[in-house]
C-alpha cells in the first residue's frame, strides 16, 4: 500500500466511523462601502507613494510618477492612453519576446501595471495576471512598481475583494506596500527583495 | 540526525540555562512587547474580530472532520491544473521525495522560502546529506543559517539576535558583505538583498511550504513580507512545496477569514506585503514543474485525540509566543523543537513522543493569554491540562496521588489526617515564624501565607522552585464544634 492510502486510512481511523459535522458561522462583515480615503491612508501607512487624479489627468500622473525611470516595462495589454504623456523608452512584455529577468533587473527599470481589484481596509492591490498586469515576474524584479487603480476597483474589505476576482485559479499576488522585513528587532524596514518603491495612482471619476 | 521537533533535554533544565542569559532576555522582552502592542492596535480596528475567530475555528474543525474528502479533492484539482501531488508518511519519506525531485531536476542548489513544515522534517540537513545545498532566503532564516543556529520563534526565527549581533555575523560569515557594514537595519537588509539577488536569479529549483491549501481549486497560498517568497515561487523552473495535511481549507472563499486573521496576529500588520496564490502550472508565468508533497509526520496520531486535535488548527502566526510569560523569559530554544511557545508545548508532544517532549506541557503557567490571542481559538490551556493528565507521571507522584485519593475518599479518615498533619507541622510552623521574624514580617496565627521554604527529599522537588504552604489551622467544622458543641 502506498503512502497516499496509508495516510487516508490513518485519517479515517483517527476520525472514527461518524465524524461530527461542523457548521461554519459567517457572521463577520462581508460587504460595506469602499472608502477611497481609507485606501489611500493605508497605502501611505505602508510608505507607498500615492497620487490621486481624475480620468483626464491619468496620463500626466503616470508621466510624473515615471520622472526618474530609464526603461519602462509594461504588460502586453496595458492601455495605450496611460502612456500618452510619457516619452521615455517603453519595453512591452511579449512584444516581440518575453522580457528576461536580466532585462527587468537592470538599473532604472520601472514596471507599470493596473490591478484586478484593491482592498480599502488593508491598502492592498490584488494582481491576477490580467492583460494590464501581466506575468508575476514583471512586478517582482524591477525596483520600482507603479500601479494604476480605478476607484471602482476598490473593494471595502477582504471578503468583498475575493468575491470580485473573476478566476481564483489565475496566479494571484496581493501587494500591500513595498517589500519589507521586521526580522531585525521587529523594526520594519522597507525594501528587501521585491520592489523597494511602490507608487499607486488612484483614478477617481470626479478627480481627487 | 536529531528530530527537529523532539526536545533533546527536559524543559526545566533547558529553561534554567536560558534564564541565566540576560542578553537573550533583554532581546526577547523588547521584541515580544513591540509586537504585542502592534497586534492589539490592528486587532482593535476590526469590530468583527471575535466573529472571524469563531468562523476560523469552525472552518478548521469542519476541514478536519472531512479531511479524506478534502485532500483527495485538493489532489484532483491540483493535478488537473498541472501539479504533481506526492504523499509522505513521515519526515524521512518527505525528505527522500524532495531530494529525488531536486536530483531529477538536475540541481545541486535550491532556494528556500521560510517554511515550518520543511524545518519540522529537517529538510535542509537531509538535502545536505544528499549533496544539495539549500539557501534560506528569509532574512531571519538566513541569519540563523549563517550562525549555524536553530530558529527560536515561528515567525521571527532570529528574534534572539539584536542588530549588533547580526552585523557581526554578516561581516564574518556572509560572502560579499561590506567590511564597513553598520548595524542600521536598512543597511543590514540591503546587504542581505545583494547577497541573495544572484542566487534568486540563477536558481532552478525553489522549495516552499504553504500557509493554506484550497481543496476546491487545488491552489496553494504563501503569505510573506520580503518578496523572497515571490522570488522562489516565480523564478525557478521547478517548485516543490511541502505541505502538512492539516493545511487544507474547503473553499477559496474561506481565505477571506484567514487572510484577515493571519497578518494581524503574526506581524501586527493590516496585511502582509505579499501573498501569493498559485494553482498548478500557468504556462509562461512561473515554474513549469510544480510539485506538492503532502506530509503526515504525526498529524494523524494527533487527529485521533478528540481534545488534542485542535492543535492542528494552528496557522503558525506565533501570537501565542509573543504573549506568553514563559516564552518571553526563556525563548524558543528552551522548548527544543522548531515549534516553541504555547503552541509548541501542545503540538510537539502530540506529533512525536521522542526526546523529552513529555516535559513540554508543563512549560506554562496556564494563564490563558495564548487562548485569548489565538486567531483560530485553540484552547491551549485545555490541551496542556489534558496532556498533563494523560501523559506519563513519575512513580513517586503516582503513589502520592493514590494515597491522597484513599485519604480523601472518607470523611473521618480525611479529618484525622488533617489533624495529624497539623500536629506534624507544628515544629515547621515554629521554624517558619522564626524565619519570617528575621525577614521582618510577623504572620498572625492561622495566616494562610505561612509557608516553608525548603522541605526534605522527596518533597524538596516541590520546594526547589516554590514555597510550600503549611497545613491550615482548624477547619470550619472543628471551629464550629469548639464554639457551639456537637450539633
Amino acid at each position: 500500500m502506498g503512502a497516499r492510502e496509508v495516510i487516508l486510512d490513518r485519517i479515517r481511523a483517527a476520525l472514527g466511523p461518524s465524524p461530527i459535522r461542523v457548521e461554519v458561522p459567517r457572521e463577520y462583515r462581508t460587504g460595506g462601502v469602499p472608502d477611497v480615503d481609507l485606501f489611500v491612508d493605508r497605502l501611505v501607512d505602508y510608505r507607498a507613494a500615492v497620487r490621486r487624479c481624475g480620468p483626464n489627468d491619468l496620463a500626466a500622473a503616470v508621466a510624473e510618477a515615471l520622472a526618474d525611470t530609464r526603461v519602462l516595462a509594461v504588460p502586453p495589454g496595458l492601455p495605450g492612453e496611460w502612456l500618452t504623456a510619457y516619452h521615455g523608452e517603453v519595453v512591452r512584455d511579449g512584444d516581440p519576446r518575453p522580457l528576461s529577468v536580466a532585462d527587468l533587473d537592470a538599473p532604472g527599470v520601472t514596471a507599470l501595471t493596473g490591478c484586478a481589484v484593491a482592498i480599502a481596509e488593508t491598502g492592498t492591490l490584488v494582481l491576477d495576471a490580467g492583460p494590464d498586469q501581466g506575468r508575476r515576474v514583471l512586478t517582482l524584479v524591477p525596483d520600482h512598481h507603479v500601479c494604476v487603480v480605478h476607484a471602482g476597483q476598490i473593494a471595502a474589505g477582504v471578503p468583498d475583494a475575493l468575491a470580485r476576482l473573476a478566476d481564483p485559479t489565475r496566479p494571484l499576488t496581493f501587494v500591500s506596500g513595498p517589500s519589507a522585513t521586521s526580522d531585525i528587532e521587529l523594526d520594519r524596514v522597507e525594501g528587501v527583495h521585491g520592489p523597494r518603491r511602490l507608487e499607486v495612482i488612484v483614478v477617481e471619476p470626479s478627480g481627487p | 540526525m536529531s528530530n527537529p521537533i523532539a526536545a533533546p533535554r527536559p524543559f526545566p533544565a533547558a529553561a534554567h540555562d536560558k534564564l541565566a542569559d540576560r542578553q537573550l532576555r533583554a532581546n526577547l522582552h523588547r521584541a515580544t512587547h513591540t509586537i504585542r502592542d502592534k497586534r492589539l492596535r490592528v486587532v482593535a480596528e476590526l469590530p468583527d474580530w471575535q466573529r472571524l475567530r469563531e468562523a476560523a475555528s469552525a472552518l478548521k474543525a469542519d476541514a478536519k472532520s472531512r479531511l479524506p474528502e478534502l485532500l483527495t479533492q485538493f489532489e484532483a484539482a491540483a493535478t488537473a491544473a498541472g501539479a504533481t501531488v506526492h504523499w509522505a508518511r513521515d519526515a524521512a519519506e518527505a525528505c527522500a521525495v524532495v531530494a529525488d525531485l531536486v536530483r531529477s531536476a538536475g540541481a545541486t542548489e535550491v532556494v528556500k522560502v521560510k517554511s515550518m513544515a520543511t524545518q519540522e522534517i529537517g529538510l535542509n540537513e537531509a538535502l545536505e546529506a544528499a549533496g544539495i545545498a539549500a539557501t534560506e532566503t528569509d532574512l531571519a532564516e538566513l541569519i540563523v543559517q549563517l550562525a549555524e543556529d536553530t530558529p527560536s520563534h515561528i515567525l521571527v526565527p532570529a528574534i534572539h539576535y539584536n542588530r549588533t549581533q547580526i552585523r557581526d555575523l554578516f561581516r564574518t560569515r556572509m560572502a560579499g558583505a561590506p567590511a564597513d557594514l553598520t548595524d542600521d537595519p536598512p543597511a543590514l537588509a540591503e546587504a542581505a538583498r545583494r547577497h541573495l539577488r544572484a542566487k534568486f536569479l540563477s536558481a532552478t529549483v525553489g522549495i516552499s511550504g504553504a500557509n493554506f491549501a484550497v481543496a476546491e481549486t487545488g491552489s496553494l497560498v504563501v503569505v510573506e513580507s520580503e518578496g523572497n517568497g515571490r522570488m522562489c515561487l516565480t523564478l525557478p523552473q521547478t517548485l516543490i512545496s511541502v505541505v502538512g495535511i492539516e493545511k487544507v481549507v474547503p473553499t477559496f472563499r474561506d481565505l477571506e477569514v484567514f487572510l484577515q486573521l493571519l497578518p494581524r496576529s503574526s506581524t501586527g500588520e493590516r496585511m502582509n506585503p505579499y501573498t501569493s496564490i498559485w494553482t498548478g502550472v500557468t504556462p509562461g508565468d512561473g515554474p513549469e514543474n510544480v510539485h506538492i508533497v503532502l506530509v503526515d509526520n504525526g498529524r494523524t496520531t494527533t487527529l485521533a485525540d478528540p481534545v488534542g486535535r485542535q492543535a492542528l488548527h494552528c496557522i503558525r502566526c506565533s501570537a501565542c509566543l509573543n504573549v506568553c510569560p514563559v516564552y518571553e523569559r526563556v525563548g524558543g530554544h528552551a522548548y527544543g523543537s522548531v515549534y516553541p511557545g504555547p503552541i509548541g508545548a501542545i503540538l510537539s508532544p502530540q506529533l512525536t513522543g521522542e526526546g523529552f517532549n513529555r516535559t513540554l506541557p508543563y512549560a506554562s503557567t496556564l494563564c490563558g493569554a495564548c487562548y485569548d490571542a489565538c486567531p483560530v481559538r485553540i484552547n491551549i490551556p485545555e490541551v496542556l491540562v489534558h496532556l498533563r493528565q494523560t501523559g506519563p507521571h513519575p512513580r513517586a507522584e503516582r503513589a502520592g496521588m493514590r494515597a491522597m485519593s484513599w485519604l480523601m475518599s472518607d470523611r473521618r479518615r480525611y479529618a484525622a489526617a488533617l489533624r495529624a498533619a497539623r500536629r506534624g507541622a507544628a515544629p515547621l510552623r515554629l521554624v517558619a515564624r522564626r524565619a519570617a521574624k528575621r525577614r521582618g514580617s510577623v504572620p498572625s496565627e492561622g495566616d494562610q501565607r505561612e509557608t516553608v521554604r525548603r522541605l526534605p527529599w522527596p518533597l524538596s522537588a516541590w520546594t526547589a522552585s516554590r514555597d510550600a504552604p503549611l497545613p491550615a489551622g482548624p477547619t470550619f467544622r472543628e471551629w464550629w464544634e469548639k464554639e457551639h458543641g456537637r450539633s
